[in-house]
């Protein structure tokens, strides 16, 4: 339905690559009658998940997108439990998914190629209650989860967040973001639906989107913490800015203000967006525009210039609370459901995000992680993100993670691993703690590391440090 | 006819075509050109003619809401009817945009 208006009123503008809008419809029609009962995509960027992605929507079929970096394992384990159907995959994955049951595989030139003559175009079912995508959650704990978004949560959240053919003809979206990344999806349906032309950067590295920032004009693009601070130090070593970018979104992690105060020195012209959400929200739910980001970056006031590190404030589609800590929130783009699990919404339409948080007197959200990563130091409820946060101000200190480790007089005690710019020692970095922050909070450890564990959409592995630290 | 969010309907007399965005309180009848709107499957009757009184037109990609019920709509394809809850004429509402997070 998206496409399909979009396509209607600017068929000729270019969509994705050197795709038009019509062209992609044309495609995604003919996609759709390939597919069998699920689309499932182990693939790299491409304009074939656009395709993949509205084929599905066309078909009435659940579009499920996996990471191809799982081990050969983890990745056959996914695939079983989503077939049976159609797998679009990179060339590489083809023999990585023998033999599975009721699965037919097809690499992604020969989709391509098969979709590329197109098809008169399809009318979109409108069921809003189909599943649209069942995208399984990173498992940064235990065994992935499989979220069912359905088409009424997405149109919630497009047509709640995004004007309608609002983009520019000039404006150029440069996507990073794997697509079994919420972000990655939102990217092209809000990207389509406002009339945004899509450039996809196949795997991310800081030179490549760069490069390919200044060379396609890109105007806007999204990206995660990590990618982000990369960014910075490849945009200031090679001397020259980033001209077209009016608009630059982060989100998927924790990012430190230390980072994003370089950005907006190093990128004056550039609107900052910092956008929070969950897989299970259909993505953003809160965001910090960019006034909020100069304004905080301007102001004398402690209380708005800690506003730098919230996520901002709810969007005006969106009802959220803070009950006992954990960040609760009701909307119709709110799915909150699991394949084989079912809604974990109450059924006043509340969804407990697992995310600890706050709210300051102006309405802002502070994030404070989740809230199994909270230590309780003896009776005392620590959030890691704090320390951490005291940890990066320290001139020397490049990067810094917390987490909890048992101890026999206190059950838990924070213990840090940090990547050092200068030589510092552990004393002196425990020191810089107590003095900025209570005595409990100064880790009783600090590790060294060279560098430290992400998963690749710039998620901070703690299980990984949480077995390092012996807890 | 149940409005729920997400669900599509299109004119029994034009082109217009809409989605409801938000959904209404109470089991009000959504019109467009002053006749209920049909399902967005069903197949429009013919002989159908817009009512001059509701002739305002439609236009793609414009939002149109009353307050009073709380029903939101955006019209997916535009047409020569203008759309209406129970008779009374939905407003066209404005647009904020929000800047873009993804």
């Amino acid at each position: 339905m998206l496409l399909e208006m979009v396509a209607d009123s600017i068929g000729d503008r270019v969509a994705v690559g050197s795709l038009t809008y019509a062209e992609l419809f044309e495609r995604a029609s003919a996609g759709s009658k390939l597919v069998g009962d699920r689309l499932i995509a182990v693939d790299i960027n491409s304009e074939a998940v656009p395709i993949g992605l509205f084929s599905a929507a066309l078909a009435g079929i659940p579009y499920v997108p996996v990471n191809y970096r799982l081990s050969d394992e983890q990745l056959r384990a996914i695939v079983e439990r989503a077939a049976p159907g159609t797998a679009v995959v990179d060339p590489d994955v083809v023999g990585r998914l023998d033999d599975i049951e009721g699965l037919h595989v097809i690499d992604r030139p020969s989709f391509l190629n098969t979709v590329s003559a197109g098809s008169e175009r399809s009318d979109a079912p409108s069921d809003p209650d189909a599943i649209a995508v069942l995208l399984f959650t990173s498992g940064t704990t235990g065994t992935p989860k499989a979220a069912v978004l359905r088409h009424s949560h997405l149109t919630s959240y497009v047509l709640g967040t995004v004007e309608f053919l609002g983009a520019d003809p000039e404006d150029a979206a440069l996507v990073s973001v794997p697509p079994y990344h919420i972000a990655g999806l939102a990217a092209v349906l809000s990207s389509v639906y406002s009339g945004r032309r899509i450039v996809y950067l196949p795997q991310f590295s800081p030179e490549e989107w760069v490069e390919v920032a200044r060379r396609e004009a890109i105007t806007h693009a999204m990206v995660v913490p990590t990618m982000l601070g990369r960014i910075l130090e490849h945009v200031e070593a090679s001397g020259s800015g980033l001209p077209a970018l009016r608009h630059l979104s982060y989100g998927g992690g924790r990012m430190p203000v230390s980072v994003i105060e370089r950005a907006l020195t190093l990128l004056p012209n550039t609107g900052f967006v910092n956008a929070y959400g969950l897989t299970e929200t259909s993505s953003t739910i809160a965001i910090l525009t960019p006034d909020d980001h100069r304004a905080a970056l301007a102001s004398d006031d402690p209380a708005v210039r800690a506003r730098l590190g919230s996520v901002g404030q709810p969007l005006p589609t969106i009802e959220l609370e803070i009950r006992e800590g954990e960040i609760w929130v009701r909307g119709e783009q709110v799915s909150g459901e699991y394949l084989g699990i079912g809604a974990t919404v109450r059924d006043d339409g509340w969804f407990p995000t697992n995310d600890g948080g706050r709210i300051d007197g102006g309405g802002y959200l502070f994030v404070e992680g989740r809230l199994d990563d909270v230590i309780v130091r003896g009776a005392e409820n620590l959030s890691p993100g704090e320390i951490e946060d005291a940890l990066v101000e320290h001139p020397g200190v490049t990067e810094a993670a917390v987490v909890g480790a048992s101890d026999d007089e206190w059950g838990e005690v924070p213990v840090a691993f940090v990547v050092r710019r200068d030589d510092i020692t552990e004393l002196e970095l425990q020191s810089w703690v107590r003095v900025r922050l209570r005595s409990s909070r100064v880790p009783a450890r600090i590790t060294f590391l060279d560098e430290l564990p992400y998963s690749e959409t710039g998620k901070l592995l703690r299980r990984v440090l949480r077995t390092t630290s012996g807890s | 006819m149940e409005l729920k969010a997400g669900s599509r309907w299109r004119s029994a007399v034009c082109d217009t075509e809409v989605v409801v965005v938000r959904a209404p309180s109470g089991s009000p009848s959504l019109e467009c050109g002053g006749q209920p709107m049909i399902a967005h499957d069903a197949e429009r009757p013919e002989g159908g003619t817009v009512d001059p009184a509701h002739a305002g037109g439609s236009q793609m990609g414009k939002r149109f809401a009353d307050p009073e019920s709380g029903i939101e709509v955006l019209a997916t394809k535009g047409g020569a009817g203008s759309l209406a809850l129970d008779g009374q004429p939905l407003a066209l509402k404005d647009a904020k945009p929000l800047p873009s997070s993804d």
